[in-house]
């Protein structure tokens, strides 16, 4: 039973990645056009850029 | 070395290509600052459409970046302040794609957004903790015993206590907002369900008890917190579009002081002030012409496809559009005095009725929160008397009968059913305003229907220009250029699709109030009313073009069916709907359209109050009726039916008055709304009832105290789930 103390700290942390990178999305507003998205990722004259 | 030689080292050519953007601000110091565009762009649905506007529109010089956004049929656009809206417009029409303004500065979405994203945050919490909740309640179902148990209580709990308490906020605020008033609503039991199950679940581990229920409390937040997020949704987005549609008419009025013109605000006009209209401009206020001459369409305020002559002397009301002269006017009621205010106060009225519709939801709720109450504190005061005073025992099953009976599906059922229809139906280019729309929608048994603009484009188009001559058409072409008017814009629009060029007419101009004149191989040659160009009137739309001397030739106009609406009124008709025709134009024009479209009931030459009246009088004989207009006749009837539709053209009180706004130009949609409403209050009582059979189940079991956290989990999760697949059903 030794090995819980090192599992459940473990797992939390995973976890709590896993939020912070949702908290993440949601600030960097990559929600906003999910339909949008989902069609441009196929698109031949992919154009984006990054933000300068 | 190569490297080095190049002025400008980029990793890829295409940058290399690419102007520095510190240049072109440098090449161009007169230029303000970029403004921020928005469209809307009804029509879009796939990632061809994506790429085509934004070519289109990253084409027009002086736009800076063009985005889509298709999950909103939205376009911005970043530009030089030298471009204007109408202008992409009308690039994009040309390229195929149906687009309108909206005001860029009326833009709420970030306040309704931080919102939205606040519910988000709650919900990505709630599901976390939930997460590592489950993994250890998991591992105390299958035994875990004794310290390992108690340690596990322990960790769930300080997981699961600050979870809830952050994640919960929407619903205590809500439920303590309900109680200062001395009420209830479906959050209270919520509320005290979630404050019970802690308190209860920290006591029980204190005392090494077998039992904690911060599993279930955290499944309650999270199923919750996901019908607040759907809902939410759902009105936001709607809310923020139709906010959008609003902000385009401000009404501004052009004041005339000592041969000045300021632009004031329409309200702050008073008796004696004098405006200018210009052509094109809405008229502000109710008044009396005093100089100019020019037409006016008053089709939006009473129906009328014709545009009505006005000159010095004549009487206007608020709300008609000027069309070819500038004309002063001297304002005898401006503000809430206008005709147009007045009819704004009778929407007011008629809405105040409306307000009380009980939603399906409301109805469930109040009928639902004093049973779950009087349930759970049943069961306390039961347990405490056949257990002799048990406190611990007693607590236990009240808080387990409490958290079964909490109405976790009864919060996912509606929201969940509302987003599905919601998703679907803006799909197909309905905007829903109002969540209890839907509902009401099903009800309906009557459809009205309003005629110039709402079953037409309220746009004319020429008939019979084949039997013009070559030479005719050309001239009329080379002269209709020469205006604004609609009927001249019309001409052009299809002589040039018939493939005409415009003849070398000179000296083109425009008489307002009249028509165009020109000169043209020596002769003079005219465009316009039939009295001006030497003929006798006919009855319906026409303008006349006369080549000097030899007689005039009527070119007829009438008005073009609105894509889709004989399908929406076959549809309506097939599904068994009642469908009557409403117009405030002659009854000739009535008539010949009806026979038209196929519609045997209708109204001709109705004034506003006529129409809501009518609507009042179908209502009292118990028919739901399903109102489609868009003109200021129009929107007390809008707001007196039981629902109302309106299109994107409408005018911005019509808009304001009706539940549903039709972005797209198709009117189709329309009977689908119908059907999809249908179907959705069908989901809706299906979800009542799938979570009313799992209490029934359950609630028993709570009550003998059988209840288990594992079987509130497995109810919980398996009523909310079923709920929420059976709501995707209507996609």
């Amino acid at each position: 039973m030794e090995v819980l103390t090192y599992l459940i700290p473990i797992s939390l942390f995973l976890g709590g990645v896993g939020l912070v990178a949702f908290f993440w999305t949601m600030k960097t507003k990559q929600y906003d056009d999910p339909e949008g998205d989902r069609h441009r990722i196929l698109r031949d004259d992919y154009d984006d850029k990054p933000k300068d | 070395m190569a490297l080095a030689e190049n002025p400008h080292p980029a990793a890829c050519p295409a940058c290399v290509a690419a102007p520095d953007m510190s240049d072109i601000r440098d090449r161009d110091p007169a230029r303000a600052g970029p403004v921020r565009l928005e469209l809307s762009l009804p029509g879009i649905h796939c990632a061809g459409c994506i790429s085509g506007v934004e070519r289109a529109l990253q084409a027009v010089p002086g736009v800076a970046s063009a985005r889509v956004n298709l999950t909103l049929k939205r376009a911005s656009i970043e530009a030089g302040a030298e471009v204007s809206a109408d202008r992409l417009v009308e690039v994009l029409d040309r390229a195929g794609y149906e687009a309108h303004e909206l005001d860029a500065t009326a833009l709420s979405a970030t306040g309704t957004d931080r919102a939205g994203r606040d519910l988000a945050m709650r919900l990505a919490v709630a599901f976390f903790a939930n997460m590592n909740v489950m993994l250890l309640s998991v591992s105390v179902w299958a035994g875990a015993a004794d310290a390992t148990r108690d340690m596990f209580h322990w960790l769930s709990g300080a997981i699961a206590i600050p979870a809830v308490i952050f994640a919960g906020v929407p619903f205590y605020r809500s439920a303590w907002g309900a109680l200062r008033r001395w009420r209830l609503n479906m959050d209270v039991p919520i509320s005290l369900a979630l404050v019970l199950a802690l308190a209860l679940s920290l006591w029980e581990t204190w005392l090494s008890g077998h039992h904690a229920y911060f599993d279930a409390a955290l499944s309650l937040v999270f199923f919750l917190l996901l019908g607040r997020y759907l809902d939410h949704r759902t009105r936001a987005s709607a809310r923020s579009a139709a906010e959008e549609l609003t902000a385009l008419e401000v009404p501004k009025a052009l004041k005339l002081e000592g041969g000045r013109e300021s632009e004031v605000h329409a309200a702050d006009l008073a008796p004696g002030d004098r405006v200018l209209v210009r052509p094109g401009g809405r008229v502000p206020v109710d008044g009396v012409v005093e100089t100019g001459t020019s037409e006016l369409d008053r089709s939006l305020m009473t129906g009328e496809s014709l545009p009505v002559f006005a000159s010095a002397g004549h009487e206007v009301s608020a709300g008609e559009v000027n069309l070819t002269g500038p004309l002063t006017v001297r304002v005898i009621a401006a503000g809430r005095e206008t005709s147009l205010h007045r009819i704004a106060d009778l929407v007011a009225v008629a809405e105040a009725g409306r307000a009380n519709y009980n939603s399906l939801a409301d109805r469930a709720a109040r009928a639902y929160a004093p049973v779950v109450h009087l349930m759970a504190l049943g069961a306390f005061v039961g347990w405490m008397w056949i257990s002799g005073g048990d406190m611990r025992l007693s607590l236990n099953i009240a808080v387990a009968t409490l958290i079964i009976t909490c109405p976790c599906a009864l919060g996912l059922a509606v929201p969940a059913v509302t987003a599905a229809a919601s998703g679907r139906l803006f799909r197909s280019g309905l905007l829903i305003k109002d969540g209890t729309a839907l509902e009401r929608l099903a009800e309906i048994d009557v459809v009205v229907f309003d005629k110039t603009g709402t079953l037409t484009m309220g746009a004319p188009l020429p008939e019979g220009l084949e039997s013009l001559s070559d030479e005719e058409r050309a001239v009329a072409l080379a002269l209709a250029e020469g205006s604004a008017h609609p009927l001249s814009r019309a001409l052009v629009e299809a002589a040039r699709h018939a493939g005409a060029e415009p003849a070398a007419v000179t000296e083109v101009r425009e008489v307002p109030g009249y028509g165009v004149e020109g000169r043209f191989a020596g002769r003079t040659v005219r465009l316009g009313r039939a009295d001006w160009v030497g003929a006798r009137p006919v009855e319906r739309t026409a303008t006349w073009l006369a080549l000097g001397e030899a007689d005039p030739k009527p070119i007829v106009f009438a008005d073009a069916l609105r894509p889709g609406a004989e399908e929406a009124v076959a549809a309506l008709r097939a599904a068994g709907k009642r469908i009557l025709l409403m117009s405030g134009d002659t009854a000739a024009a009535v008539a010949a359209f009806a026979g038209r479209i196929g519609i045997d009931e209708h109204v001709a030459e109705a004034l506003p109050a006529d129409k809501a009246a009518r609507i009042r009088d179908l209502t009292t004989e118990g028919h739901r009726v399903l109102m489609v207009g868009d003109g200021l006749n129009d929107t007390a009837a809008l707001a007196a039916a039981h629902v109302s539709i309106s299109p994107a053209s409408a005018l911005d009180a019509a808009r304001v008055a009706s539940d549903i706004v039709l972005l797209g130009r198709d009117l189709a949609p329309v009977a689908d709304a119908v059907d999809t409403g249908i179907r959705a209050r069908k989901r809706i009582k299906e979800n009542f009832a799938l979570s009313t059979v799992y209490n029934v189940v359950a609630v028993p079991f709570a009550l003998l105290g059988f209840a288990t956290p594992f079987l509130a989990a497995l109810a919980m999760s398996a009523s909310s789930v079923t709920v929420s697949l059976n709501a995707l059903r209507l996609r």
